[in-house]
């Protein structure tokens, strides 16, 4: 029983195998791909290892501490940064390989053609409670 | 109002229900919402008979939900046979309840819940938020966990070892918001103990005990304390006589079991006055006798500590050295008998891996720490 975050990014994954940008779909292919991701998230409430998903706007800005007294700095967006989150979803599962598993199929979303994407999610553990029993 | 009252009640209410032929999902249901009604009705009016009147309310329950037509003939039939009910069978009830709760075709997490929700008597809302995950979400496991079960006839006998492993898990996710998980678990592991005589039953429980005694010390302001740096005036010493009396007992019936073998390790410790008073030689012997039980790595892990307090920390490293790199907790096994070994700088380096790969904020912090005093 733990908690994985699948990270889907703008940029900064590598690239996926079947990589043509959603404008370049048919409308019919972006309806099935919403579909196949609402469906996914349904079936992760129906087996009980739901827990997360939201989506990021593209545009971010850079924030910092300035000193007492002055209002923070704020800096960006830059076109440059390399890594940019698109979204995430949380899951919780008995085990690690289930996690896998499910990344596996939110990979599998179709894009064009209706085929899949192999999109490319990072999968990353979530901190739990510390043990009671240790020794 | 009582609370645990009502929850200690909740077992033997839905054995009765499942014994008069209501089937096992419906019958849950049918409890919580006796449940919450008695939350509601209790202050004002308390009942002579909380049992009985759990029972009736929770059996009307089960009446109103089933009230399609075919189930309405099914209800007929139902009333007809009526009552097999008394206090002789509650035990057993119980006992079946944890059997069914923790059946083998359940995931781990599908059993937690429903063993706290249908011994437990603890509402959904309650476990989602023990395991931080939405109530919907919990709800369907429970619901699915249900299923699973549904078609387990309500007799079969159970395997004891899956239910002490699903109380285990409960007790040892320890505390988080509003419900307390460990004292949930020794309630709920109480009460399988007075339902069966079994040892192992027992070493769990004391096992528990043990452990729940050192909590007000493990931590101090969210940052965890060694074993050997807690502060054992803090300790509960009610329950650490409980713990070792129950082990005491469970151990008098000579079939030694992995959790009597942790429990009897936990006793060595709590013990010891002072952490250097810790009788080391006999924590590695039921090291050994844990070994022979399970032949587990974490069980080697935690040995090549104790040896390296019995026989110094090069003799520590040997025995480590024997095992996987990759187990978890080993680097920082590793760091603490390379310090006590006198090299510094390799423990400093094996406590930032060591943090590394924690897999709870409250180790990664206590690691990192351990990295900076050396460093600093």
């Amino acid at each position: 029983m733990a908690k994985y975050l699948l990270l889907k990014h703008y940029r900064g994954a590598p690239e996926p195998v079947n990589n043509v940008m959603m404008d370049q779909w048919s409308q019919d292919e972006i309806t099935a791909h919403i579909k196949y991701m609402n469906d996914f998230a349904d079936k992760l409430r129906g087996t009980g290892e739901f827990v997360d998903e939201r989506a990021l706007a593209q545009e971010g800005t850079w924030v910092r501490y300035d000193g007492e007294g002055r209002p923070p700095v704020t800096d960006g967006p830059f076109a440059e940064t390399k890594d940019l989150i698109a979204g995430w979803m949380i899951i919780d599962t008995d085990t690690y390989e289930r996690a896998l598993e499910l990344a596996g199929e939110l990979s599998a979303a179709p894009g064009k053609d209706g085929k899949p994407i192999h999109e490319w999610l990072e999968i990353r553990p979530l901190y739990g409670n510390a043990p009671t029993i240790t020794e | 109002m009582d609370g645990a009252l009502l929850r200690s009640l909740t077992p033997a209410v839905l054995g009765i229900l499942v014994r008069r032929g209501a089937d096992f999902a419906a019958a849950e249901d049918a409890v919580q919402d006796a449940l919450v009604e008695a939350v509601r009705v209790w202050p004002d009016d308390p009942p002579r008979d909380p049992k009985g009147w759990l029972v009736t309310a929770a059996w009307r329950k089960f009446l109103d939900a089933t009230r399609a037509e075919t189930a309405r003939r099914r209800r007929e039939d139902l009333v007809d046979a009526e009552p097999e009910q008394g206090p002789a069978h509650d035990s057993d009830d119980t006992l079946q309840l944890y059997f069914l709760c923790a059946h083998p075709s359940l995931t781990p997490s599908s059993a937690v819940a429903l063993t706290l929700r249908a011994v437990g008597g603890l509402t959904t809302r309650q476990i989602a938020q023990a395991y931080l995950v939405p109530e919907a979400t919990m709800a369907q496991r429970i619901s699915r966990a249900k299923k699973t079960v549904g078609a387990v006839r309500f007799d079969q006998p159970g395997d004891v070892g899956t239910v002490l492993r699903v109380l285990y898990l409960v007790f040892n996710e320890g505390y988080s918001g509003d419900v307390d998980l460990a004292a949930e678990a020794i309630r709920l592991t109480r009460l399988l103990a007075a339902a069966i005589d079994h040892p192992e039953v027992a070493g769990l429980l004391a096992l528990m005990l043990l452990h729940h005694a050192r909590r007000a010390s493990r931590t101090d302001g969210g940052r965890l304390v060694p074993l050997a740096e807690q502060d054992r005036g803090r300790w509960d010493t009610t329950l650490i006589t409980e713990g070792v009396e129950v082990l005491q007992a469970a151990l008098a019936r000579d079939r030694l079991g992995e959790f009597q073998a942790q429990a009897a390790i936990a006793a060595l410790h709590a013990d010891a006055p002072v952490a250097e008073e810790t009788d080391w030689v006999q924590i590695v012997e039921w090291y050994d006798e844990l070994l022979a039980l399970t032949d587990s790595p974490v069980v080697r892990l935690n040995r090549a500590v104790a040896v390296g307090e019995a026989d110094g920390p090069r003799a520590g490293l040997k025995a480590l050295a024997e095992l996987d790199d990759s187990l978890p907790r080993y680097s920082a096994v590793s760091a603490y008998l390379h310090e006590r070994d006198g090299d510094r700088r390799t423990a400093a380096r094996l406590y930032v891996e060591a943090a590394e790969k924690a897999t709870n904020l409250a180790e990664r912090e206590y690691l990192t720490r351990q990295a900076a005093r050396l460093n600093n």
